[in-house]
Parts: C-alpha cells; sequence; structure tokens
C-alpha cells in the first residue's frame, strides 16, 4: 500500500511524460514536413574567399647581404593580425624553398601568431631595448603599432646559426611587416609564447626592433 | 657546434675572446693565427677561451670592457654566405653616459666601431677577400664600451669561380688572418694621430 501523496506525485509525473511526449511526436512531425517540403533552413553559409590583393615581401639574400622588396599577389584577409600572419608565412615559404637565396627551413607554419598592439613610447630612450614584456600603451585608434611575432620553437631550432643569416632573417621579418602595414613601427618576437635571448645563437630577440629601419629605400608599399 | 671568438685591442694591446661559432676547430685556428700576427707586430693578445668551451656574452663583454680596449675583435664562422662578412651594433648613436647601461653600452662607440669596421674593409678588400657590411643586435657587441666589430668568416667564393674555399682552408685563414692584423695596425697608427 503506497502512500496517498506518493500516488498523486506519481500521477503527476506520468501526465508530464505523456504531454513531453506528445510534444516531441508533434515537433517531428512538423520537421518531417518541412523536410518534405523542401525547406533548407541550414545556417551553415559558403566560406568567403578573401580577394587577391598585392603585398610586398622583403626577401633577404646571404650572397650579397641584402634585402630587396618583392611585390607578390595574394588573397589577403582583413583583420591585420591575419593578414601579417599570412604575409610573413608567404615569406618563410620563400626561404624554405629548395633554391631560396636565404634558405631557412620552416615554411609558412613557423609563424604562430602575429599580436598587433599600441606602441609604446620609446622616445624617451631610443638606444635602450626592452627586457621583458612590452609596455603597455594608451590605446590609439590610428596610432603606431607593435608587432609581436610568435614564432615557432622549430623553425628557431632548425635555423642556420650565423650573424648574417641571423639577421637577415629578424630584418626581413621586420621589413616586411613594415611594408604591408604601415603603421607597425615596432617589433619584438617570442617563441612558442616565451622570450628568448637569440634566434640560432647571435641574433638578439630580446629587444625591440624599430621596423621603419629595416626596410629598403624603395617600392615598399604595395 | 660552433665557436667564436673575440678579440679586444687597447693601445699597445690588443686582447682577443672567445664566444661561440660554426666550424670550431677553424674558428679558434684563426683566432690563434691572428694573435701570433698581432703579437709579432707588437700587441698583446689575451683570449677569453683557448678551447672548446662556452663563454657567455655577458662574460666576454665583461672582459672587454674590464681591461678598457681600443679595439673588439669578435670572430665567427659560418657556413652560410661567402667572404667576410663585417657587422657593426645596430643601436643608433649615443653621447657616452658615465655609467652606460649594460645592454646599450655600445650606443657611446658605434661611430667608432663604423670607423674600425671601414679600415677592417679595405684591408680586406685589399687582399682580394669579397667583404659584406652591415648592423646587428648581438648582445656582446651591444655591451661593450670598445670600438667592437662582429667577423664572421664564411667559405670563400671568389668571382667567376663556382668552387667554394672551405673555412678550413689555411690558406684562406692565412689571408683573413694578414688582412685583420695589417687593419688593425693601421687602426693603431690612426689612433697615435692627433
Amino acid at each position: 500500500m503506497i502512500a496517498r501523496h506518493q500516488a498523486i506525485l506519481f500521477i503527476v509525473l506520468l501526465a508530464a511524460s505523456i504531454a513531453m511526449g506528445v510534444g516531441l511526436w508533434r515537433q517531428l512531425d512538423r520537421a518531417h514536413q518541412r523536410l518534405l517540403n523542401g525547406v533548407d533552413s541550414a545556417p551553415t553559409q559558403a566560406p568567403q574567399v578573401a580577394p587577391a590583393e598585392r603585398a610586398t615581401l622583403v626577401v633577404a639574400s646571404d650572397a650579397d647581404n641584402s634585402l630587396l622588396a618583392q611585390v607578390q599577389t595574394l588573397p589577403l584577409p582583413q583583420d591585420p593580425g591575419a593578414r601579417a600572419r599570412l604575409i610573413l608565412g608567404k615569406l618563410l615559404d620563400l626561404y624554405a624553398a629548395p633554391d631560396a637565396a636565404h634558405p631557412v627551413p620552416g615554411g609558412a607554419k613557423s609563424i604562430a601568431q602575429v599580436f598587433l598592439l599600441p606602441a609604446p613610447n620609446l622616445a624617451s630612450s631610443p638606444t635602450e631595448p626592452e627586457s621583458g614584456a612590452p609596455k603597455p600603451a594608451e590605446p590609439k585608434s590610428e596610432g603606431p603599432e607593435l608587432a609581436v611575432v610568435n614564432l615557432t620553437g622549430s623553425f628557431v631550432a632548425s635555423h642556420p646559426s650565423g650573424l648574417e643569416t641571423e639577421s637577415l632573417t629578424v630584418l626581413s621579418i621586420c621589413g616586411t611587416l613594415h611594408a604591408n602595414l604601415p603603421r607597425v613601427t615596432q617589433v619584438r618576437f617570442l617563441v612558442d609564447g616565451q622570450p628568448r635571448a637569440t634566434l640560432a645563437g647571435h641574433a638578439d630577440l630580446t629587444r625591440t626592433y624599430l621596423a621603419a629601419d629595416t626596410v629598403p629605400s624603395e617600392g615598399l608599399h604595395p | 657546434m660552433r665557436l667564436t671568438k673575440t678579440a679586444l685591442w687597447k693601445l699597445p694591446h690588443l686582447w682577443a675572446l672567445a664566444a661561440i661559432v660554426a666550424a670550431a676547430q677553424s674558428t679558434l685556428a684563426l683566432s690563434v693565427r691572428l694573435r701570433s700576427l698581432l703579437a709579432a707586430r707588437g700587441f698583446q693578445v689575451i683570449t677569453t677561451r683557448e678551447s672548446d668551451s662556452a663563454v657567455d656574452s655577458d662574460r666576454r663583454a665583461e672582459i672587454a670592457n674590464r681591461v678598457n680596449a681600443q679595439a673588439c675583435l669578435s670572430l665567427h664562422g659560418s657556413e652560410t654566405g661567402s667572404g667576410v662578412h663585417l657587422f657593426a651594433s645596430s643601436l643608433a648613436p649615443a653621447n657616452p653616459s658615465r655609467i652606460p647601461a649594460w645592454k646599450t653600452a655600445q650606443s657611446a662607440w658605434v661611430t667608432r666601431s663604423l670607423a674600425l669596421a671601414g679600415v677592417l674593409n679595405a684591408a680586406l678588400l685589399h687582399a682580394g677577400i669579397s667583404v659584406t657590411l652591415g648592423r646587428t643586435a648581438l648582445p656582446a657587441i651591444d655591451s661593450m664600451t670598445c670600438p667592437a666589430i662582429a667577423i664572421e668568416i664564411s667559405p670563400d667564393q671568389p668571382a667567376n669561380i663556382n668552387a667554394k674555399t672551405d673555412l678550413d682552408d689555411p690558406g684562406y685563414q692565412a689571408r683573413v688572418a694578414e688582412a685583420l692584423a695589417a687593419a688593425l695596425l693601421e687602426w693603431k697608427t690612426e689612433a697615435h694621430q692627433p
């Protein structure tokens, strides 16, 4: 013999179950009807193809320790950070090619991220390299920007060691960023998200590079 | 394993410091050869290392600054590129301060470093060695309070010749060492002039 309140609870739950079952059945029936009627309510959209634009790559050459501007047409996204990453990826693809003038293995996947931040003011100490994280600056919508390039550890591990080759890699990255994103005036480097002393034993990765000092004088902005 | 050497010179002395470079034996051999040539010309030479042992960049700069050298050469070897690459610090010139910042100490000496690079460049070209000049951010050089140049020796490839001369080639090393010694002798003479 069950208690009276338990019997009432059982009846209420049974009624609720039946009501929900009927509701689900009717929704299923309506969905089935929509399908039969050919109504397409799928939320997916075809991906947008980025328009091809001209990009300037500042390409290094070990033969004469030079940096030369090279214009290429690439499909570029609108987001500046993604745009910078894609352009730098193309630059490193050139270096990973078998007949590269500045051979460096790795290619496009060597650029993990590029972050664009308001540039800190270095005017008070123009020659002093920064150590540690960049100082936050007043946000300026149209002001100069600091690009933080996050390289992969595998790229750094496989980079040839040498003063010339390391310097050219760093300078060509800085120059390419400034050539395509003129507001980028300063560049810093991370490796797997962490500060690192040198690229492959020589080029300093702890300092802030002034991008405008690294670019060839002609044929830069696309 | 890479091996480098740094050389410092204070009139009438010259010191050579060791660091990290490519072909360890070739750079070490070049350093020994250069040191001998300089000693024969009346310079005193000190090396930061005589064997394949690591000396970090701060320590190299520390030794250089302590002896108050008038010329500092950092010798490196690399398999990339060709000829000799001369690099001065990429720091912007600045007025000397009584207590310079460690990471930018070279900024007060950049002008003199560029002058030293010019002398070295002329001597190497005169010896028929191809030279490329550049600026770089090298921690050891940036912390030195003396005219400082990083010298990277790569395999030699004269014009119109496809084959490269290896870094270990004694003849190539002798030409480079002779040219550097001649340049430093000229630098010393210039430094004596008013």
